[in-house]
């Protein structure tokens, strides 16, 4: 929130509307151009294996995935058997850490005294490094889409659940009353206060919960026993020492997570616009 | 935490539920006790915390004078955002194959990774500390005739410190992840990651396993309590004058 009142601090280039847009981008984007440009030489004159020049690995992204039929997005069936199994196993893992996770957390947040009876072990299973819980899944639930499923719910749900837990217990003291003189049903308190009012800390712990997922989406395939999956593509690339394959996949996953993050945000900012709008009155 | 503790012993006890599947808690606690006088085991754990260090160490040394840079020079800060959108995204772990293929593995592999995970809350903390800084101090000391470097170390720094401290501990638990976690990628060598990932692959592991969690959960407790009770410490200025305003 921080970026969006710097953004609109910065003052207004002169020269009318076009001017500006064709200004922004420039200063945005030109470096970036130059940077890429400028690996694109490097890594030409050097001719490292290690380091393929990033038009290559966009060439080679496109034979990779984008070789299918128009009607498929272009997407070959590389692309459909490894980016929408991980895909699918990331949004169910987020989803159902979404659901559990605010649920919970406004459960508890609203009750100061089970709160503080799960406190210890919520902290707990909070600080466990989530890969070091990858290997109790495997013996718990077998290899496979459950495992994974499950090891991105432990890791993505904590970051909501705490977040949630703290909005709903910092609810107003005398919306609470108002809503007690109004005789408001439990439904409709939820609904109507407790919700709205934990929104911005949801969206805090949906965003962390979103890099999470991201990263053990990836970590919980590239271990040995996965069939599908891009981190299955990286460790399958690695073992054939395949180097434009594996900065392919890196260069994917980076806008795919651009990607999320971008809808995110967006959904945020309608969701949470009365938000802002009530703060900017009362400040 | 009693009663969990106790459900899981029942279930175990009763055989509900397969043992080596899942064992009871008394014996995975004691095992893990147990793994605290194993010299061996300690050996693994204190790779782990030295992989931990360094990068963590690291990642503050690039990323805190970043920060303060692209904080307090506009233009570079727009100049450098399209880049760091882009490379912020790629999850960490991602660049384990890469990393492996590149530079082998043990400490010369963890650390990079661990320093490119953990810059970015520290460097994103250091901007948004600088954004928060008052403006009528910045001010006066810059009528008093102090350059923009003095300023921005007086002032800004001490002001933003709060923020960096907080994207420290968040960089703390990333590093921790990614130490823990390209150990039980990359399968052989030590450390605490390697140790798990040795004991899952033998039959009747769980019980190891289970300890080298519980271990690895103890280790980011301490680290969390240790540099949230440093941060009351050292800013409670800050806190007070947080309160004192609101």
């Amino acid at each position: 929130m921080t970026t969006a009142t710097a953004a609109v601090s910065l003052p207004r280039p002169r020269g009318g509307l076009a001017g500006a847009l064709v200004r922004g981008v420039l200063h945005r984007w030109l470096p970036l151009a130059i940077l890429v440009a400028g690996w694109e030489v490097a890594t030409r004159i050097s001719g490292s294996p290690f380091f393929p020049p990033p038009w290559e690995i966009v060439r080679r992204m496109k034979e990779l995935w984008f070789t299918g039929p128009a009607d498929h997005l272009f997407l070959n069936g590389e692309a459909t058997g490894n980016i929408l199994p991980s895909l699918g196993r990331m949004a169910l893992g987020l989803l159902l850490s979404a659901i559990a996770g605010i649920v919970l957390g406004i459960a508890l947040g609203r009750s100061e005294q089970v709160l503080a009876y799960l406190n210890p072990i919520m902290q707990f299973a909070r600080v466990i490094p989530p890969p070091t819980l990858v290997p109790v899944f495997i013996v718990l639930f077998d290899l496979g889409t459950q495992m994974q499923v499950a090891s991105i719910i432990f890791s993505a749900i904590w970051p909501i659940l705490l977040n949630t837990a703290d909005g709903a217990r910092s609810v107003d003291q005398v919306q609470m009353a108002t809503a007690e003189t109004f005789r408001l049903s439990g439904a409709d308190r939820i609904r109507f206060i407790i919700v709205p009012s934990a929104l911005p800390k949801i969206f805090a712990g949906l965003r962390l919960a979103l890099s999470l997922s991201l990263i053990l989406m990836v970590f919980s395939e590239l271990l040995p026993g996965t069939t599908d999956g891009l981190g299955f593509e990286l460790t399958n690339a690695q073992s054939q020492s395949d180097m434009p394959t594996i900065w392919c996949v890196i260069v994917l996953l980076g806008v795919l997570g651009y990607l999320f993050n971008t809808i995110l945000l967006a959904v945020e900012r309608r969701v949470l616009t009365w938000h802002r709008a009530a703060r900017k009155a009362a400040s | 935490m009693a009663v969990l503790f106790l459900a899981s012993e029942a279930l175990g006890r009763a055989e509900i539920v397969d043992r080596s599947y899942l064992p009871p808690a008394s014996t995975v606690v004691a095992r893990a006790a147990e793994l605290f006088g194993d010299p061996d085991f300690l050996h693994n754990v204190r790779v782990t915390l030295t992989a931990w260090a360094l990068g963590l160490a690291i990642a503050i040394a690039i990323a805190v004078p970043l920060g303060l840079l692209f904080g307090s020079v506009p233009a570079v800060n727009t100049g450098a955002r399209a880049i760091v959108e882009f490379l912020r995204p790629i999850p960490s772990v991602a660049l384990i194959p890469l990393a492996g293929l590149l530079l082998g593995s043990g400490l010369g592999m963890e650390v990079p990774l661990i320093v490119y995970a953990a810059s970015w809350p520290i460097l994103f903390n250091t901007m948004y500390g600088l954004d928060d800084v008052d403006p009528t101090a910045k001010e006066t000391l810059r009528t008093f005739g102090f350059s923009r470097t003095q300023v921005l170390l007086r002032v800004s720094l001490r002001s933003a410190a709060p923020f960096i401290a907080t994207g420290v501990r968040l960089a703390a638990s990333i590093a921790l992840i990614l130490a823990v976690g390209t150990e039980i990628l990359s399968g052989f060598g030590e450390g605490l990651g390697i140790f798990i990932a040795s004991a899952s692959n033998v039959p009747d592991g769980t019980r190891d396993v289970l300890a080298g969690t519980v271990w690895a959960g103890c280790l980011g407790l301490i680290i969390d309590t240790v540099l949230v009770q440093a941060e009351n410490r050292m800013f409670r200025w800050h806190f007070a004058l947080r309160s004192g305003a609101s």
